[in-house]
């Protein structure tokens, strides 16, 4: 089983992104479960949200312990107690503008990205793309299907279009 | 047939929407307010040709209900918590009227301490209201239910309200993969409803009424029979679900692995899917473990588990619930069912989940384990048993104090 942890504020749409991923991965027909932390939601307060894939059924619906990938949509939240959170493996994927040297972490501008393709710096499809990228479990193709399944469909185009500039980013 | 990825309320919406209800009547409360949102959103684009009526409390939207049931329609609400108990007292009416209403129940705390999240005190303090009471696992069983239910409460020999309880949160709020069949399934699969129980221009008669000393006891009798009935009406239901969508239940309960185990846990709701993972972890380090799940509290499956458990050593009923002063009420119901078949088998009862509390894979490992050596009583999972009691008396910090040092030693 895979396990993503998703980081992020209240409004940044850190449970979309984890909804989006389990979406997108059970579109290949495979089993995925996604859920955010729960309790009441309030704009800009720390949440978290839980992404699980597995090749067959889920039943385990407790919150993830140890993650495969443990994602930053605000690096103002990232601290190292995160590799406490990780996998033997396990990486972190982190938004932000600083340079960072860690093997355990993959790091990007995500806000840059978002920026410039949707206009406004929400970081959500960014990170899902990047996530992708790394993981390699779930493709381009099915994350676009997703978003057209779960989003307005005035947000489809500009959205797969991050994805798509997310994955580019993190192969380079 | 759509492979979807939905939550536990976005699924049992998307039943709903397939059984075609005429009148939702529904006050808004967390965590059952997405199921609520999803259907006046269907209503709204026609998608569902139903009257949406948004009244001002839960005694209203089962009184309202009732109504539309009272007229032959086939009438659906939803709510959780403090809203079920607000609804209480029209429970027993709608369950003495015969109005085979279906309502989706949130699992969740009741106050105080005032708390939004999953447990299963509030359906359980209202076992004796009437009801239909059934337990889904997880979202394809909600959506499942949602269909089945107004077959069975519909059914002339049943004619009962079926109330489906989903977990706060942990079910109601989690997305998975949910197979959501066509219409033409659906359709195939529930027929109109039909009643004669129902206010007639051309039929007169009259319905709701009073009955004193004299014939009380008969109405009871029979609406004691009508929920009994139900337990036959959920394998015909079931029989036909499975040859129209290819999907398979098993009645009252659900047994795993229990044919040669030697410790069995007995639970109910989306717990049931961990401890059956358990299980398999424990069943591979050569422990003869099982899981019994209790997919219906009302009609209770007497026979069923006393049949499941009868070759075990020792059981352990584990449920989000307490009977203050008592022990919980699965338990309590469990004790009853195994003395009606006269087996004598050692019962734990484990008392977990409250107020939405994690229960952890650790936990159950636990459980599992402890049953091989402990004797039966109500133990409070990471806290303490009934017999310790004298240990938490006394100011609230010193209690703390003296729970730390020994009770998180046990579990």
């Amino acid at each position: 089983m895979i396990e993503i942890l998703w980081h992020g504020r209240g409004g940044q749409g850190a449970f979309t992104a984890a909804r989006l991923s389990g979406a997108a991965y059970a579109l290949s027909g495979k089993y995925a479960l996604a859920f955010p932390s729960f309790g009441p939601e309030r704009r800009g307060a720390p949440i978290r949200a839980f992404t699980k894939l597995d090749e067959k059924p889920i039943a385990n619906r407790s919150e993830i312990e140890k993650a495969d990938y443990s994602i930053f949509l605000d690096d103002t939240l990232f601290s190292p107690s995160a590799f406490d959170e990780l996998k033997p493996n396990g990486k972190v994927i982190l938004n932000t503008k600083k340079a960072i040297s860690n093997d355990k972490i993959i790091a990007l501008d995500a806000e840059k990205v978002a920026e410039e393709i949707l206009g406004m710096p929400i970081v959500n499809t960014v990170m899902l793309g990047a996530l992708a990228a790394v993981y390699g479990g779930i493709s381009e193709e099915n994350i676009a299907g997703a978003i057209r399944e779960n989003m307005a469909e005035r947000l489809w185009d500009k959205n797969i279009r991050a994805v798509h500039a997310a994955m580019e980013a993190v192969k380079k | 047939m759509a492979r979807k990825f939905l939550s536990g309320n976005e699924a049992f919406a998307e039943g709903i929407r397939l059984a075609k209800p005429q009148v939702i009547s529904a006050y808004p409360i967390t965590p059952q307010t997405i199921v609520v949102e999803r259907l006046s959103e269907m209503v709204e684009d026609k998608s569902l040709n139903a009257e949406f009526i948004h009244v001002e409390s839960e005694h209203s939207a089962l009184s309202c209900a009732m109504g539309a049931s009272a007229v032959g329609a086939r009438a659906f609400t939803a709510t959780s918590s403090q809203g079920l108990l607000y609804m209480a007292e029209c429970l027993t009416y709608a369950a003495g009227g015969r109005f085979p209403i279906v309502m989706m129940n949130a699992n969740r705390s009741t106050a105080l301490p005032w708390n939004i999240y999953g447990d299963q005190r509030d359906s359980l303090s209202l076992l004796d209201s009437g009801w239909i009471q059934a337990y889904a696992e997880n979202a394809q069983e909600s959506l499942d239910l949602a269909l089945m239910s107004y077959y069975i409460a519909e059914n002339s020999a049943v004619s009962t309200p079926f109330m489906v309880n989903l977990d706060g949160f942990v079910l109601t709020h989690t997305y998975e993969v949910v197979d959501v069949p066509a219409q033409e399934q659906a359709d195939a699969f529930l027929p109109p409803f039909e009643t004669e129980n129902k206010i007639d221009f051309d039929n007169p008669k009259n319905l709701a009424f009073s009955a004193g000393p004299a014939h009380n006891d008969i109405f009871k009798y029979k609406e004691h029979i009508g929920v009994l009935n139900a337990a036959g009406v959920i394998n015909k239901a079931e029989r036909k679900f499975a040859d129209i969508f290819g999907r398979s239940y098993t009645g009252l309960t659900e047994s795993y692995k229990t044919e040669d185990a030697d410790y069995i846990i007995i639970t109910l709701g989306s717990i049931a899917g961990l401890v059956k993972e358990t299980a398999d972890k424990l069943r591979r380090q050569g422990k003869r473990v099982g899981v019994l799940r209790i997919r219906y509290m009302r009609p209770f499956p007497n026979d069923d588990i006393a049949r499941a458990v009868k070759n075990a050593k020792a059981v352990a009923v584990l449920e989000k619930d307490i009977s203050f002063g008592n022990e919980g009420t699965v338990c309590t119901n469990v004790k009853a069912a195994l003395q009606n078949n006269a087996e004598n088998i050692p019962i734990s009862n484990f008392i977990g989940g409250l107020g939405g509390k994690n229960i952890s894979k650790k936990d159950i490992e636990n459980i599992f384990l402890r049953l091989e050596t402990e004797e039966a009583e109500v133990k409070f999972i990471g806290i303490g048993t009934s017999r310790e009691r004298t240990e938490v008396s006394g100011n609230g910090a010193e209690c703390e104090k003296s729970q730390r040092g020994r009770i998180f030693l046990r579990t």
